[in-house]
C-alpha cells in the first residue's frame, strides 16, 4: 500500500513540477505583497513583521490547499484517465493520499519565497523551535481549507471550480486579517473577522511564532469550520462515487 | 475449461436507459472473444461492469472467482479504455513504471515497449506522441502486469493499417502465450483477425454468440447487382432493390446465384458482388431480433 501511495504521490508531484507556472502562482503573490507592503511598512518592527511573514505564508499555503485541490481534484474528475487508473488494483485510497501528499509538498514550496524575504529583508525574528512548531501549525492549518478544496473539487466542474474557489478564497483571506493585520482592519470588518476560519490559523501562527495571545472565539470557530468542511468533502466525495463508480 | 470471467443475468440502468438486459455471458481461459456491436449497444457499459468501474443493476458479475470490485483480484487482469486521456507532462517510461507498481508480476519495461514497438519513445513525453504512438502506449499499458485477462475496448480506433496490424500482432503473441482477450471493435474485418468467438450486442442484449465464421453467416448476406431488363425467379433471393437501372439482389449464397443467373440465359451486365457492411449486419441482426418479440 504504501509502496503505492509514493508511486501516486511521485507522479502527481512530477506533473505539478512540469508546469511549474502553477506553483509560481501560489508562490508569487505572496512574495510580491512582502516586498511591496511588509518589507516597507512594517520591517522594522520586529513583532510586526513576525506576523505577517506568517500571514503571508498561510495566504501561499491556503491558496494551494484550497484553490489548487479544488481545481486538481475537480479536472481529475473530467480525465479518463481517472477512470482507467479506478480499473488498476488498487482503491481511491492511493491516489488520494498521493494527492494530498502532493499538495502539501508544494504548498511547502510555495511558502519558501515569503520566508527568505522575511529573512533578508525584515526585522522579523523568531527561534529555530519556533519556526518549526509554526510550519507544524501551518499544515496542520490547511486541514479546513483541503477540506474545502475537496468539496468543491468534487461538487464542480473544473471551470466552476477556479472561479468559485478564488471567491471563497480572497474575502477569507483579507476578512481573517492575512493580508492586512487585525489593528488596522475596520472596525465591522474586525468584528466578524473571528468567525472565518483563516482567522483561527492566523491566531494560531501568531502566538506561536510572534508571542500573541490568541483569541478563543476564532479557533472555536475554526473548530466548527473543520468539522462541517470535513462533513461537506465527504457528502461531496460520496456523491461523486455513486454518479460515477456506481 | 475453467471460466475466467462471467456475467449472470446482468443488467445495468442508466437512469430510463437501460445499456445491458439480462446479459449471460462467460469468457473461457484461452480465448479472444471479440465483442461487436453498433454505438451504444452497451459494450463499454459491459467491460465497465467487468472491470469494477460499474455495478450491474441487478444480476452478477464474476471477475477471476471474486468481484471485480475486489482491487486484489485485478491484479489478475489489464485494461485499455476508449479513451484514456493520458497525462501530458509524464514521460513514456514514467507511465509505465508508474501503472507497474500496482502489480506484483512485472513484465519487464524493455520488453513491454519493444513489443508494441514504443522501445525508442521511453524518454518521450506524452504530449509529444502521435495519436497512434498514444493509444499503442495504452494498449502496451493493459499487458504491463503480466495479466491473465486482457479487456481492450476498440485499442485500434484511429490507427493507421500499419499500426493497427502491429497492434495486433502483440495481442496474438498475448494470447499464443496461453493469455485470454476480450475486445471490442466497429470493425469485422478486425474480429475477424483477432477473435475465434464472436458476441454480437445490440440494445444491451447478446444477439449472437459463435465462432467467426458463424456470426460471418449470419451477418454475411452479399448484394449481388447488375443491369439486366428483367430477371427470372432466382433461387436464395432474399430481397430484390431497382435503383439507377441497376438490380439488387440480396442473397447469403452470391456463388449460387450467379450460377443460376448465368444458366438461365438472361442477358446482363455490370455484374458487382459486395459484402454487406457491418451496420448492414447490425440492422439485420437487430431487426430479426425484434421480430422475434
Amino acid at each position: 500500500m504504501s509502496e503505492l501511495i509514493v508511486a501516486h504521490t511521485r507522479y502527481l508531484l512530477l506533473e505539478q513540477l512540469r508546469v511549474p507556472i502553477g506553483l509560481l502562482a501560489g508562490a508569487l503573490f505572496p512574495a510580491i505583497s512582502m516586498v511591496a507592503f511588509v518589507v516597507p511598512l512594517a520591517g522594522d518592527d520586529p513583532q510586526a513583521a513576525t506576523m505577517a511573514t506568517g500571514s503571508l505564508m498561510f495566504f501561499g499555503a491556503m491558496s494551494g490547499a484550497l484553490i489548487g485541490l479544488s481545481i486538481t481534484v475537480a479536472q481529475d474528475r473530467e480525465q479518463p484517465w481517472n477512470p482507467y487508473l479506478r480499473t488498476l488494483p488498487a482503491g481511491p485510497f492511493p491516489r488520494f493520499a498521493g494527492r494530498i501528499l502532493a499538495t502539501l509538498a508544494v504548498m511547502l514550496i510555495s511558502v519558501v519565497p515569503v520566508l527568505l524575504v522575511a529573512v533578508f529583508f525584515t526585522e522579523a525574528t523568531t527561534t529555530p523551535l519556533r519556526l518549526l512548531l509554526g510550519i507544524v501549525a501551518l499544515m496542520v492549518g490547511v486541514v479546513p481549507f483541503m477540506l474545502m478544496g475537496l468539496f468543491i473539487g468534487f461538487l464542480l466542474t473544473a471551470k466552476a471550480a477556479i472561479a468559485v474557489s478564488q471567491v471563497v478564497f480572497f474575502p477569507m483571506a483579507i476578512v481573517g486579517g492575512l493580508l492586512m493585520p487585525p489593528a488596522i482592519l475596520p472596525d465591522f470588518v474586525e468584528a466578524i473577522s473571528p468567525f472565518v476560519p483563516t482567522r483561527g490559523v492566523a491566531e494560531v501562527l501568531w502566538a506561536i511564532t510572534a508571542g500573541t495571545t490568541p483569541n478563543v472565539v476564532a479557533l472555536v470557530s475554526l473548530a466548527v469550520w473543520t468539522v462541517a468542511s470535513a462533513a461537506g468533502a465527504v457528502w461531496a466525495y460520496r456523491r461523486d462515487e455513486g454518479r460515477r463508480f456506481s | 475449461m475453467t471460466i475466467l470471467a462471467r456475467t449472470i443475468e446482468a443488467s445495468r440502468r442508466y437512469g430510463d436507459v437501460l445499456a445491458l438486459d439480462r446479459v449471460s455471458l462467460d469468457i473461457r481461459a484461452g480465448e479472444l472473444v471479440g465483442l461487436l456491436g453498433p454505438n451504444g449497444a452497451g459494450k463499454s457499459t459491459l467491460i465497465n461492469l467487468f472491470v469494477g468501474l460499474r455495478r450491474p443493476t441487478s444480476g452478477t458479475v464474476e471477475l477471476l472467482g471474486g468481484s471485480p470490485l475486489d482491487a486484489a483480484v485485478r491484479r489478475g487482469i489489464g485494461v485499455t479504455p476508449q479513451e484514456t486521456g493520458l497525462p501530458e507532462t509524464l514521460r513514456v517510461g514514467e507511465i509505465v513504471d508508474f501503472v507497474s507498481a500496482h502489480f506484483p508480476d512485472r513484465e519487464p519495461k524493455g520488453e513491454l515497449l519493444a513489443r508494441f514497438g514504443l522501445d525508442d519513445l521511453v524518454k518521450r513525453q506524452i504530449g509529444g506522441l502521435s495519436g497512434g504512438q498514444r493509444r499503442r502506449l495504452a494498449v502496451a499499458l493493459a499487458f504491463a502486469g503480466k495479466p491473465r485477462l486482457v479487456f481492450l475496448d476498440e485499442p485500434t480506433t484511429g490507427l493507421d493499417v500499419e499500426a493497427r496490424r502491429s497492434l495486433w500482432e502483440g495481442i496474438r503473441s498475448f494470447h499464443q502465450d496461453g493469455g485470454t482477450v476480450l475486445l471490442t471493435s466497429h470493425y469485422l474485418e478486425e474480429i475477424e483477425a483477432l477473435a475465434e468467438r464472436v458476441v454480437v450486442v445490440g440494445s444491451g442484449r447478446v444477439l449472437a454468440d459463435d465462432t467467426v465464421r458463424a456470426v460471418r453467416g449470419i451477418v454475411g448476406v452479399r448484394h449481388v447487382s447488375l443491369v439486366a431488363d428483367d430477371l427470372p425467379e432466382l433461387p436464395g433471393v432474399l430481397g430484390t432493390e431497382r435503383a439507377e437501372g441497376r438490380i439488387s439482389l440480396m442473397t447469403t449464397d452470391p456463388d449460387q446465384l450467379v450460377v443460376e443467373l448465368v444458366r438461365s440465359g438472361v442477358p446482363f451486365s455490370g455484374l458487382e458482388i459486395r459484402p454487406t457492411t457491418l451496420e448492414e449486419a447490425f440492422l439485420a441482426l437487430t431487426s430479426k431480433e425484434s421480430a422475434h418479440v
